[in-house]
């Protein structure tokens, strides 16, 4: 049990209105590891994290996730797996008329009756974690985009979760602020015993903390693997997004009609 | 010619056919938003604290554009009774006729469609907001039910405060009437009252007026979060979805206003 | 928590306000106060019209209200209307001879029960009848009469 993987994607489809986002994906994730899907933006790195957390349908296929089929859940055992997911979401996703500390005390006391002092250990705890204990009286307005991330990701797994799922955490961050997600991404993990998944295309930042990885095209997987074994892919593809050439198999052009004077 | 004929009846059929498919294709998704809502209701009974801020969002900040109103629409009332009354000798009975047309009709209706221009609006922008910053999902990933924590609290909440608010506009509005009536065009103020309490009755009429406004206001708060909740996650999708919220709101209001009416008063 | 204890005293607010504003639509603007249930006994009177005479219409002696219309139904022996008054047990010794009318409150009121008093000794008890009424003036009939009285007069 301890090696065979957290969750499974057999097979999976999945359809927006008549246009294909995934056609027979197939991808195991390991246990206990920080694993990275990759692809440029519109290949449906978020899409794919929905359809793993059961917030979206599949067309056709299965996730599963300790082996239970997602999808095949009622609506009480899928709440109950979820207490087992923490999902940091690109906006950060903090409940605006809450402050910090009740942001992130919010899961707790909706879940579990815990006397007050205990609830707010855990959340100073929490905060400590991702270094903004002084911030907790804040408003989520009053943050800029990386502390409302770094509070978001403390919200995450403040239920002390199996799984954490990162929907591009380092979109739109200044490079310190990249440099700090990255080590507490890392330091979390090794630290709680964690699957993480993080969904990105910001390549040298999550391959630097990754120990497996996969490259997503057109709906289906191209390439997975180590960081080195993906650094050395045959794949032209793999190699155009990972050293970020501006011209290769996905063109620079967008599909335009010959030009032709007259 | 007949084949241009042909062409065009088979096309408006088929506009038809669309259209009616789009309208209970709209309707039905409607029902099954409030089919998930109804069993999340009395959980959010039980939430004084997220009631209570709701009921302050909903009904205390629509407070004062109901007291505004009901004043105008009263003196209003007061002043065109007067003109009309007096041709046949009884503007004694000015006084009836404002609290009867403010009980009966304006003061429910008036209250709705300020409630849903005031406090409608305000519920799709502001879901439609919490759903494109991903709260709504942020939720779900919580194990939290939306239904629970977003939709339930804010239909309860309404239910609570449009009734008192119209309630507020009745009384407002009787107030204008007497201030123009009796303060200005000197109408008895004894016969203002008299004939009032005479003609008025609690039961028939004020009840009824209640009922409504309960009515309009599980409307009002359903059509303005579902179009929240369904809107598109853009800056333009909301705001779309607010425009329409009120527009359907306030027609809503108004068509059932009339079923009521004819089963109410006969 | 001073955003929360602005909304509850908002709230407060505004329920103290609604319960004025139902206090003063209670006792100022509708007959509520009048419905409140006071000791009372029934009386009936038989009318051949009852006009536009509603349940809750007040009866007056006077002008002063002695009660309210109980119940509108038709006699099943005489085919004529039968009102059911409830009057209050303060007013418990109307005359046997008192007659009931249905009169009009004002050119456009509504209409009420109205009670002459008689002279006689006896009193009419509970769930007596008053043997003298006279029904709702019907404008129709009213210039009916007039049109027979007047076409009479001229023939003399």
């Amino acid at each position: 049990m301890q090696n065979a993987p957290l969750i499974e994607i057999e097979n999976l489809s999945f359809y927006r209105a008549d246009r294909k986002i995934f056609d027979k994906l197939s991808l195991q994730i390991p246990r206990g590891q920080i694993t990275a899907i990759m692809g440029p933006s519109g290949t449906g790195k978020t899409t794919l994290l929905k359809l793993i957390v059961g917030q979206l349908k599949p067309s056709s296929g299965r996730v599963l996730i300790n082996g239970q089929d997602v999808n095949q859940l009622s609506r009480n055992a899928l709440y109950e797996l979820r207490q087992q997911m923490g999902m940091l979401f690109q906006t950060g996703a903090l409940l605006t008329d809450l402050n910090v500390f009740d942001n992130i005390a919010f899961p707790l006391r909706e879940h579990f009756k815990l006397p007050e002092p205990l609830i707010a250990n855990l959340v100073r705890m929490k905060l400590e974690a991702v270094g903004l204990r002084g911030a907790y009286a804040l408003m989520p307005a009053e943050l800029s985009g990386g502390m409302a991330r770094r509070v978001a990701l403390a919200r995450a797994f403040v239920l002390d979760p199996q799984m954490l799922f990162y929907d591009e955490p380092f979109v739109g961050q200044d490079p310190i602020t990249m440099g700090v997600l990255v080590s507490l991404i890392q330091k979390l993990n090794a630290s709680l015993n964690l699957t993480s998944i993080i969904v990105s295309h910001d390549v040298n930042e999550v391959l630097s903390i990754a120990e497996f990885a996969c490259v997503l095209s057109e709906g289906r997987i191209v390439e997975q693997g180590t960081p080195q074994e993906l650094q050395q892919s045959e794949s032209d593809y793999v190699q155009q997004f990972l050293k970020g050439l501006p011209d290769g198999p996905v063109p620079l052009h967008y599909p335009v009609e010959p030009w032709s004077v007259g | 010619m007949l084949a241009w004929i042909l062409q065009t009846t088979t096309r408006l059929i088929a506009g038809l056919g669309s259209a009616t498919l789009g309208a209970l294709q709209g309707l039905g998704k409607r029902a099954l938003f409030v089919w998930a809502v109804i069993p999340a209701l009395p959980y959010s009974v039980w939430r004084i604290r997220l009631l209570m801020k709701q009921i302050y969002f909903a009904g205390v900040l629509s407070l004062p554009i109901i007291l505004t109103a009901g004043l105008f629409v009263g003196m209003v009332l007061g002043l065109q009774g007067h003109h009309i009354l007096t041709t046949y000798n009884s503007e004694e009975a000015v006084g009836t006729m404002t609290a009867l047309s403010l009980i009966r009709e304006l003061g429910p209706v008036v209250a709705a469609l300020l409630f849903a221009g005031r406090a409608g609006s305000a519920l799709t922008a502001e879901v439609g907001l919490m759903k494109s910053t991903e709260q709504l999902s942020a939720l779900e990933m919580m194990a939290v039910d939306p239904m629970k924590f977003v939709i339930a609290p804010r239909i309860l909440a309404s239910i609570i405060a449009l009734p008192m608010l119209a309630m507020i506009f009745i009384a407002t509005g009787i107030f204008g009437g007497y201030v123009v009536a009796v303060g200005w065009l000197g109408v008895d103020d004894g016969a203002f009252w008299a004939q009032m309490s005479e003609q008025v009755d609690w039961y028939d009429d004020v009840i009824n007026g209640l009922v409504k406004a309960v009515v309009f206001a599980i409307l009002i708060a359903i059509i303005a979060l579902y179009e929240g909740y369904e809107s598109v996650p853009t800056s333009e999708g909301v705001s779309h979805a607010t425009t329409r919220s009120v527009v359907h709101a306030s027609l809503v209001v108004l068509g059932v206003d009339f079923i009521l009416t004819s089963l109410m008063f006969t | 928590m001073t955003r929360q204890i602005k909304a509850e005293i908002g709230v407060g607010l505004l329920v103290l306000i609604t319960l004025v504003s139902m206090v003063f639509i209670a006792l100022k603007v509708s007959n509520f106060s009048a419905l409140q249930d006071r000791p009372s006994y029934q009386l009936e009177a038989l009318f051949s019209n009852v006009g536009g005479l509603t349940v809750r219409a007040p009866v007056k002696v006077s002008g002063v209200t002695i009660g309210r219309v109980a119940k509108i139904s038709i006699d099943p022996i005489s085919y004529r209307a039968k009102v059911a008054m409830d009057i209050y047990n303060d007013y418990n010794d109307l005359p046997m001879d008192s007659s009931a009318s249905i009169l009009t409150s004002g050119l456009l009121g509504s209409q009420y029960v109205g009670v002459e008093i008689g002279g006689d000794e006896e009193v009419l008890a509970d769930g007596a009848r008053f043997n003298y009424t006279q029904s709702a003036l019907v404008l129709e009939s009213l210039i009916g009469r007039l049109m027979v009285s007047l076409t009479e007069g001229g023939d003399k």
